[in-house]
């Protein structure tokens, strides 16, 4: 995802003088550097400082720039939290906020490094955006809107390197802010974002082999939500999954279960989060998805169960 | 509509001549205004505003350059935004904010609060949460030089911004990033909201050093002589070998022009009742 965005980003700037990157010291991967040469004037790294990163973003969109602030999304959203809320929210500019290692991307790094509750604390915000791909050709689409939007800020919340692609062959296109059926089925509808999309995968296939058939969603703009498009998913289909990489407060588990009470749906609603903890576990992305209870087994035991 | 930067073109730049004398009575009357629109309020920041009266009128009375429309090219941005209504007057003064607006100030139903609100008519930032200005200030001048306007950018802080470290990642991105198109002038009334910083704080100090240090040429005035304000404004340091921003140290008095107000913690929110009205309305119109 890491390199699509860059990849897309040096495409885009090409055509567009006002789109500007600043980082604050994150190491220049592939295509992020071939921006940095290609552009230099519009490269700006501030160093391992995160609020001046943010702040000056707000000025440059202020004068007619289209910034993007981009660094690991702990580093992008919480360290300067103050000055996306006020210098980019409250002032409504049209800046990307870029967080990579979205959730528990940087497994063997602690929770200082885990974006765990980035979505929640990102949705509660007004005025920003929330967009969340799952795998790199959503990133580039994601990467695309940002970059031509006149909306307002966005955090564009993306994994790392190497994810593998769901969505090439999805039967409906990347739309902002409409749930993507990315796989049609009738009997459950599993509702996702981001990497852990491999995961909500692996458990359509295990249920398809017990039998049930399952529609996935890929859920990437979380905020404006498609309340309407959840509505349905919650009216049509008799089972309905959230897997989220994502704390339980604020996620989009709680928004889908609001959404099913207001509408008084009446299928049943399972949500797999990550748990309201810090895990000090430490391996694989996998590993640590395992230790917050979201292990493929668990989560197909339990849709089977009831 | 083209993807291409937006030039600001002025071809003919006007900067004000500065007359000491005309300044004093602006301030003067810039100051009873702020005294009669703390009537209307019970919280209006007084204090902080007179703090740096002088400041603000030398950037819009002096330095600040206007195309030939009389708009102006440079950009004023108030990072302590608590001291706003003496940006809000100067506004109205030019015509940029109607009296209504003055008027229905912290009111319902009008557009000027105690704090300045970006959209608002001559606001370039809102501010108001203290050590966001200067970063904000960076990032407008470093557009200006990409986008190769000559637009300066003019940023008034508190000295208790200071002591956020978000206003010292933006002194060192400034000097890095070279942008000489930025000024800042820090209102040095020694006063953060709970005591004086040379008492409470005095690591604070030296001031020009530490600008120094970061990359900054600096300058120090007194801070309510605006003919000082001034010619440290009218040096662009174009001889510099290298290209910096530039921080001027105003030393200033908070509640400047009013005995009681002045240096006093009380004035940073209070408005006075009737009779201190009148005694402070007195003293600055009898000031020499």
């Amino acid at each position: 995802m890491r390199n699509r965005f860059a990849d897309t980003f040096y495409e885009l700037g090409r055509e567009d003088e006002r789109l500007c990157l600043v980082v604050a010291d994150i190491s220049p991967a592939g295509s992020i550097e071939k921006f940095r040469t290609k552009f230099p004037q519009r490269f700006v790294n501030t160093g391992v400082a995160e609020q001046i990163m943010i702040g000056m973003t707000a000025g440059m969109a202020q004068r007619g720039l289209r910034p993007f602030a981009y660094t690991i999304a702990t580093f992008s959203l919480y360290r300067p939290f103050e000055m996306v809320r006020d210098d980019l929210c409250y002032q409504n500019l049209c800046v990307t906020v870029v967080g990579i290692g979205g959730g528990l991307t940087y497994s063997t790094l602690g929770a200082t490094h885990h974006a765990q509750e980035d979505v929640a604390i990102a949705c509660a915000i007004p005025n920003l955006t929330v967009i969340a791909p799952c795998d790199p050709a959503e990133t580039e689409a994601a990467t695309r809107w940002c970059a031509t939007q006149e909306h307002g800020p966005v955090y564009l919340r993306l994994g790392k390197a190497g994810e593998p692609d769901f969505t090439s062959n999805a039967p409906q296109p990347w739309t902002f802010g409409k749930l993507r059926q990315i796989r049609p089925g009738a009997d459950v509808c599993i509702l996702t974002y981001g990497p852990i999309m491999k995961r909500a995968w692996a458990v359509a296939e295990r249920l398809e082999a017990a039998g049930r058939s399952v529609a996935i969603n890929s859920v990437h703009t979380l905020k404006p939500l498609d309340v309407s498009g959840l509505a349905d998913a919650l009216t049509q289909f008799p089972s309905v999954v959230v897997i989220e990489e994502c704390a339980p407060t604020g996620g989009l588990a709680m928004q889908v279960k609001a959404i099913a009470f207001d509408i008084g749906a009446r299928t049943r609603l399972f949500s797999f989060t990550l748990k309201d903890e810090f895990i000090h576990c430490y391996g694989s992305h996998d590993d640590i998805l395992d230790a917050h209870g979201l292990s493929i087994e668990d989560m197909t035991r339990r849709i089977l169960s009831e | 509509m083209t993807n291409g930067l937006m030039l600001c073109q002025h071809d003919e730049r006007r900067r004000n001549s500065f007359d000491a004398a005309a300044a004093k009575e602006r301030c003067r009357r810039y100051r009873r205004r702020i005294l009669d629109i703390s009537r209307q309020v019970s919280a209006l920041h007084v204090a902080p505003a007179f703090s740096c009266v002088e400041i603000v009128d030398s950037l819009y009375n002096g330095a600040m350059r206007r195309d030939s429309n009389g708009e102006y090219c440079d950009i004023f941005l108030m990072s302590k935004g608590h001291g706003c209504m003496i940006q809000y007057v100067v506004l109205e003064e030019q015509g940029i904010l109607s009296r209504a607006d003055l008027d229905a100030y912290c009111k319902p139903g009008g557009r000027l609060g105690a704090h300045p609100d970006y959209g608002t008519p001559g606001i370039a930032a809102s501010t108001g949460s203290l050590g966001h200005g200067l970063g904000i200030a960076v990032g407008q001048a470093f557009a200006e030089k990409l986008k190769g306007s000559d637009a300066r950018v003019y940023c008034v802080l508190s000295d208790g911004e200071f002591q956020e470290g978000s206003t010292w990642e933006a002194m060192m991105a400034a000097a890095n990033l070279g942008l000489s198109n930025l000024v800042a002038l820090m209102d040095n009334n020694d006063f953060s909201g709970l005591e004086r910083i040379s008492e409470g704080h005095k690591a604070f100090y030296p001031l020009l050093d530490k600008a120094r240090a970061f990359g900054f040429s600096t300058a120090e005035v007194a801070g309510h002589d605006s003919a000082e304000i001034f010619a440290a404004l009218d040096d662009d340091c174009s001889n510099d070998a290298t290209p910096r921003p530039k921080l001027i140290v105003c030393r200033t008095t908070k509640g400047k022009g009013v005995s009681f107000m002045e240096s006093v913690p009380i004035w940073h929110y209070r408005s006075p009742n009737s009779e201190e009205y009148a005694q402070a309305l007195n003293e600055i119109e009898n000031a020499p």
